[in-house]
């Protein structure tokens, strides 16, 4: 659809005055501005030896979290798997190990797989996950010699729990340790 | 007759040469961390200490790049076109003073002789031997016609420039090509033309003989600043440096005439800039800013190596100082559209020079006091800016009648109205 003719406003360019067109203030004013800056403090950040911090919320790689118990939080119910956009979340599930299911706890998932060169670092699958089990830490530096390696199998996830949350940088997120609603057994 | 060993000449060449390039590779570190820090950043800092060694690693780079001459090219002027830009460039600085230097004596007039003097031979004998015991920082020294040899250059280094566009069998290589040449052309006018009056008062093309008289009578900026200005202007448009960088508009021509250079054949386009800025800040420093002299103060000291090195440091300094300065411009202004290049260079620069030569002609004629000179000078560049903006339009409302109006002009709209 063309503009229509009203509502197009006519701007004329200003006149420059004598102190403009003579040029030269001109150049000393944004001489004075950028000289400044030469002197202010850098912002720049030198990354290999000094590591930014990333705020909480940062979507890094997965981890796998635990329970009080040390066991595998995760219930296998394949919402995560199911909400993700990349698919790159691969689950097996397994009936739980005898004693974990005192804990009310059915299924267990024997192999978890997250491909992290597919993975789109959305966080789709934290938000999908009723028991909390699954977070997008802070790990911003990931990086592999091969596909092989950049797929990441429950053991090497569970370890990702464990020195984050060792090192102090993701404390974990659930809500005060219970299950969420998924994990409660039918009545 | 200045003396002429080969042996001392090839050393000073040599000396010369590699201390250009040097501080050219540092004029590229200048370069970046100058930017660097007026964006509040760091800048280069990874190879040696503070990033000192950067410019080695940006020269090996360049060695060890692939070559790539595609098959599209005149590879005949392919090659030969930064051979003769990086040559025209190298060569001005034959006649470039970087230190201390003494102007050949002048002719003696050959007179009767008078009982008590020395008869004139004899007397110019002796002052040409006092001349050949000193040592000149040039690699030619007496060279009359001087500067003359520097501007013939310089309008060689359009051939550079043309030959690797027009090779390149590339839209965007002969584009730049055209606009450099255009550039480089029109501006060898007001480069001219500003130092003209230098010439005149001084009597002498010699940078020797213009150090000499600078000593005696003052720098040449505190009686023609304007001159200075036009003349700086003009060597940054002829090194193409922003804010006149048009040839090498990566916005709209790629890189300009060197876009089919790769490697080594890239890096001399490059380092060719760069030699232009340091040859053009030397002529600065020569014409305008005394030479070696600073205040008289190099004068004190009585040890004449010691003396000759501190005047090295002189004018190496202010060379280095103005470069300096020429990267702090390139960061702060933007670029100057085409056609307002164009307009400076014809109508304010040229116009401004010929009426400062014309100024200098009537103060050497009537024999004023070069004070003069000063008043004309600030007169001429408050008048121009006082006749610019009183007569100059703008582009929505030009001062002359427009042929051809926007298209779209909606009924009741004048372009120009008022």
């Amino acid at each position: 659809m063309p503009i229509a003719e009203a509502d197009v406003t006519w701007v004329e360019e200003t006149k420059l005055d004598l102190w403009e067109q003579l040029y030269i203030p001109a150049l000393i004013d944004g001489l004075k501005t950028t000289i400044g800056h030469m002197f202010q403090r850098k912002v720049t950040e030198q990354y290999p030896e000094q590591e930014p911090k990333m705020p909480a919320n940062y979507r890094g790689v997965h981890r796998l979290n635990r329970d009080e118990a040390g066991r595998v939080r995760c219930v296998a119910c394949y919402m995560c798997a199911t909400a993700c956009p990349a698919h790159c979340i691969d689950i097996v599930a397994a009936p739980a190990p005898l004693e974990w299911q005192k804990d009310g706890r059915e299924k267990y998932p024997e192999t978890f797989v997250i491909d992290e060169l597919r993975c789109i670092y959305c966080g789709m699958c934290e938000e999908a996950c009723p028991v909390d089990a699954i977070e997008l830490t802070t790990l911003y530096d990931l990086t592999g010699l091969s596909r092989e390696q950049m797929i990441f199998d429950k053991e090497k996830l569970l370890s990702v729990f464990d020195t984050t949350t060792k090192a102090g940088t993701d404390p974990v997120r659930t809500r005060g340790g219970r299950l969420g609603p998924a994990s409660e057994a039918p009545k | 007759m200045p003396p002429f060993d080969p042996y001392i000449t090839a050393l000073v060449i040599v000396g010369l040469i590699g201390g250009v390039l040097g501080v050219c590779g540092y004029l590229t570190l200048g370069e970046r961390k100058i930017s660097a820090w007026m964006q509040d950043r760091v800048g280069p800092n990874r190879v040696g200490p503070g990033g000192l060694l950067q410019p080695l690693a940006d020269g090996g780079k360049f060695f060890l790049k692939e070559e790539v001459i595609p098959d599209h090219v005149d590879t005949w002027f392919y090659l030969l076109a930064p051979a003769v830009a990086v040559g025209t460039a190298l060569m001005a600085l034959a006649i470039v003073p970087f230190g201390a230097t003494t102007p050949a004596p002048n002719p003696v007039p050959v007179t009767a002789d008078v009982p008590g003097q020395h008869p004139p031979v004899v007397t110019f004998e002796r002052q040409q031997t006092e001349y050949r015991e000193k040592f000149n920082f040039v690699l030619a020294p007496g060279l009359d016609i001087g500067v003359l040899y520097i501007f013939a250059l310089g309008s060689l280094a359009v051939y550079g420039v043309i030959l690797a566009g027009w090779s390149a069998n590339n839209k965007y290589s002969l584009l730049g090509a055209l606009r450099s040449s255009a550039q480089i052309i029109s501006y060898e006018i007001p480069l001219g033309l500003s130092v003209l009056g230098v010439f005149l008062i001084v009597g002498s093309l010699n940078p020797e003989k213009i150090i000499a008289w600078q000593l005696t009578n003052g720098w040449f900026v505190l009686f023609m600043p304007l001159a200075l200005l036009l003349f700086m202007a003009s060597t940054y448009a002829e090194s193409s440096r922003l804010p006149f960088d048009l040839p090498e508009a990566e916005q709209e021509l790629v890189g300009g005439y060197h876009t089919e250079y790769s490697s080594l054949k890239l890096g001399l386009m490059l380092l060719t800039e760069y030699v232009h800025l340091v040859t053009a800040s030397f002529m600065v420093a020569v014409l305008f800013l005394g030479g070696w002299s600073l205040f008289g103060l190099e004068s004190f000291i009585e040890s004449p190596v010691l003396g000759a090195i501190v005047k090295l440091l002189v004018l190496t300094g202010k060379m280095v100082a103005l470069c300096i300065f020429a990267q702090l411009v390139r960061w702060t202004i933007p670029r100057f559209r085409f056609d307002q290049l164009m307009n400076l260079a014809w109508k304010v620069m040229i116009p401004l020079a010929l009426l400062n030569f014309v100024a200098v002609m009537f103060v050497k004629q009537f024999g004023f006091y070069l004070i003069v000179l000063t008043g004309v000078n600030v007169l001429l560049f408050f008048g121009a800016g006082l006749l610019g903006a009183r007569t100059a339009g703008t582009i929505t409302n030009p001062k002359r009648k427009v042929a051809k109006l926007p298209p779209g002009l909606p009924t009741g709209v004048t372009y120009a109205g008022r």
